[in-house]
């Protein structure tokens, strides 16, 4: 200040705790409290009321008879049908071989990206990121009209004199699996693109310089030193991927079983809230697992 | 020690001189592009078994460039580089008996320092045993052992350019490329580093490539020394004739300190010549064939290779007066410049070993002196 007069808050910082405080609060009113609330209807039982649970919470007095009132009927509604360990199991195998797909075509392309001149590079970024700039829900209709029978994938196709049959690719385990990796694909290209990016090309010449073929130098340098990349892609895609909904619930058919439309279905046409909060609760626990293997590897790897 | 024996090698050692001597690399009429600009120009050089030769020169002289064409790394415009006889075009870099030591050593952040050494071999397809025989033999030579287990980046500079050697040595290359090798080492470890690769190269047999834009480097180092200018080479030779007998005034200048008397040919009088420069009339004993009076040339001069008097000397030398203008104390030996009488007022630079704890230096700022010179110890430059 041009009056040199010291500024307010000068001479008693704030203290230290209260900065690592903030984030705590944020975790703790927005995501431990929620996940309790979310847990406590779990727990519940179903009932034809509003809210459509119960028991409730009343006062610390109730305590004991709400613990009391508490059950685990959801849980074991969960267990005991097949069709809940059958979309679990599903939206893993979805999941994972959409990811797989992602990795497969993403990393190539990450490759290209980070090989091209420099003065390309902010360009291509640019294209990769472009798709989120329209609406996720628009560009899923767009792939129902490409898939869709008679659709501009048929079309294209039949025009080309591929085939003569449509290919029926709208509404199964495909087109699902098509989606995902479209919207996905992003989250896998540019974690390995920054750390592709970051190779040193000495050490590719150094490993051919002693020998190494091409396939050698991918095997023994470019996907070792890309592993973090890899690593978090495949993260940032398996993830959401498991938990999703709305590609699914547009582009799959009524085989394509995956535990988002599950809990939806249990939310909105159930009503049964009980069961709809277990299956999230179950969901969180399983997305728990790649979490944790991630955060392993990634002190490892800082180690 | 180790420096002494090295100069009984070398001095035996001389296969440029032999006629029937068979070259190991022959670079033959090479030419690389980059867009406009040409960086090796129509470069021919010859390389013998056992050799260490260093290419120096400023940056951007094409030097790198040179060696990476021998390594795989730059395909060639035009012109061609012959291996024990082979022609190397369209070999691939892995497929090159020649191994690289990279100036950033480039070794794998996620091997260990075995595997990093064990590298080379595994894509030859050694047996388990040999390899680690090989990688023990290895990190015994470049003093290792020990450190196998470590990775890139619990080892120090010098210990990094240690790996870096080995790894490029345990495949027993035809030839060692080494980019830079001491260059990111600091000053004490250079010279250490530099005693000890020479010993290695003279323990082992190996033909050595350098490049180095460190003209001291080249000179401790190499048998040969080639000098590049702008992707051509300016001159071949051991470090005493780069040293002593420049080809032109770019090798005299660029190899060391040189003070240059530029000038008219006065009189030649067999080897004899005469010149006549702004510091009067020069007088120098270097051969000079087809050289006739009234063509211009040069006469260059170590800084070492001059006195200073404080009397005008007498005798058939040269000598030129002057008054101090600077004096430079550096410890081993003490620069000293003199600012010549005349109009020009050339500045000459003079070095006086430090040969003595005690002596007070005889001169100080101001002084007039005198410069006194041998016949023999100046080099005619042409132009």
């Amino acid at each position: 200040m041009a009056t040199g007069t010291p500024l307010p808050g000068r001479g008693w910082p704030a203290p230290r705790w209260l900065v690592v405080a903030l984030p705590y609060a944020w975790l703790l009113a927005f995501f431990l409290l929620p996940f309790l609330i979310v847990l406590r209807i779990a727990l519940s039982d179903t009932a034809r009321a509003l809210p459509p649970y119960a028991p409730h919470w009343t006062g610390w007095g109730e305590a004991w008879n709400f613990l009391q009132a508490l059950d685990l009927e959801s849980f074991a509604t969960l267990l005991g049908d097949s069709l809940y360990l059958d979309a679990y199991l599903s939206s893993l195998r979805i999941a994972a071989t959409a990811t797989l797909i992602a990795l497969l075509i993403a990393f190539p392309l990450a490759y290209a990206m980070a090989s091209a001149p420099r003065r390309w590079q902010p360009a291509l970024l640019i294209l990769v990121i472009l798709p989120f700039w329209t609406s996720f829900l628009i560009r899923v209709y767009a792939w129902m009209a490409i898939l869709r029978p008679e659709g501009v994938l048929d079309a294209l196709l039949r025009s080309l004199g591929l085939i003569d049959q449509p290919l029926a690719l709208m509404n199964t385990e495909t087109a699902v699996l098509i989606g995902m990796v479209y919207s996905y694909l992003p989250f896998m290209v540019l974690p390995i693109y920054t750390s592709l990016e970051k190779l040193d090309r000495s050490l590719l010449e150094a490993a051919a310089d002693l020998g190494a073929t091409p396939f050698r130098r991918f095997v023994s340098i470019v996907i070792p030193l890309a592993r973090p990349g890899i690593y978090a892609g495949c993260f940032l895609v398996f993830v959401p991927a498991i938990g999703e909904f709305v590609i699914p619930d547009l582009l799959g058919g009524p085989e394509t079983l995956m535990i988002g439309k599950v809990l939806w279905t249990e939310f909105f046409s159930n009503r049964d809230w009980p069961l709809a909060s277990a299956v999230a609760i179950l969901l969180l626990l399983i997305l728990a697992v790649p979490l944790l293997a991630y955060q392993r590897f990634a002190r490892k790897e800082a180690a | 020690m180790a420096r002494k024996s090295l100069g009984n090698i070398r001095r035996s050692f001389a296969p440029w001189a032999d006629p029937a001597a068979t070259p190991l690399v022959r670079f033959d009429g090479v030419t690389k592009r980059f867009g406009d600009i040409t960086a090796v120009s129509d470069l021919s050089l010859t390389l013998y078994p056992g050799e260490f030769h260093a290419l120096l020169g400023p940056s951007g002289c094409g030097k790198t460039t040179l060696m990476r064409m021998l390594a795989g790394f730059e395909p060639l415009d035009s012109g061609r580089i012959l291996l024990d006889g082979q022609d190397l075009a369209g070999i691939p870099p892995h497929l090159r008996p020649t191994n690289m030591m990279f100036q950033s050593y480039a070794l794998f952040p996620h091997m260990s320092v075995f595997d990093n050494i064990a590298f080379g071999l595994r894509q030859q397809g050694l047996p388990r045993e040999a390899i680690a025989a090989r990688v023990a033999e290895m990190l015994a030579l470049v003093k290792l052992e020990g450190f196998a287990g470590r990775r890139p980046d619990q080892l120090s500079g010098g210990q990094k350019q240690r790996v870096a050697l080995a790894r490029a040595l345990a495949r027993r290359p035809k030839v060692l490329l080494l980019d830079e090798p001491l260059g990111a080492l600091d000053r004490k470890l250079r010279e250490e580093t530099q005693y000890e690769l020479m010993d290695l190269q003279a323990e082992l047999g190996l033909t050595f490539l350098m490049v180095t834009h460190d003209q001291d480097e080249a000179m401790a180092m190499a048998d040969r020394i080639s000098v590049m200018e702008r992707g051509r080479i300016a001159q071949v030779g051991a470090p005493e004739e780069i040293y002593e007998m420049p080809a032109n005034r770019y090798v005299a200048e660029f190899v060391g300190d040189i003070n240059v008397f530029e000038g008219v040919v006065a009189s030649v009088d067999g080897e004899i010549v005469r010149l006549d420069s702004a510091a009067g009339l020069l007088i120098l004993d270097d051969p000079a064939p087809g050289l006739a009076p009234g063509q211009k040339a040069s006469l260059a001069l170590r800084p070492e290779k001059i006195d200073i008097l404080t009397a005008e000397p007498d005798g058939p030398g040269n000598k030129a007066a002057g008054e101090i203008w600077d004096i430079g104390y550096l410890g081993d030996f003490t620069m000293v410049q003199v600012k010549l009488d005349g109009e020009a007022g050339q500045l000459v630079k003079v070095a006086l070993p430090n040969r003595s704890r005690k002596t007070e230096t005889p001169i100080a700022w101001d002084d007039r002196v005198w410069l006194s010179w041998d016949v023999e110890a100046g080099i005619l430059l042409r132009g």
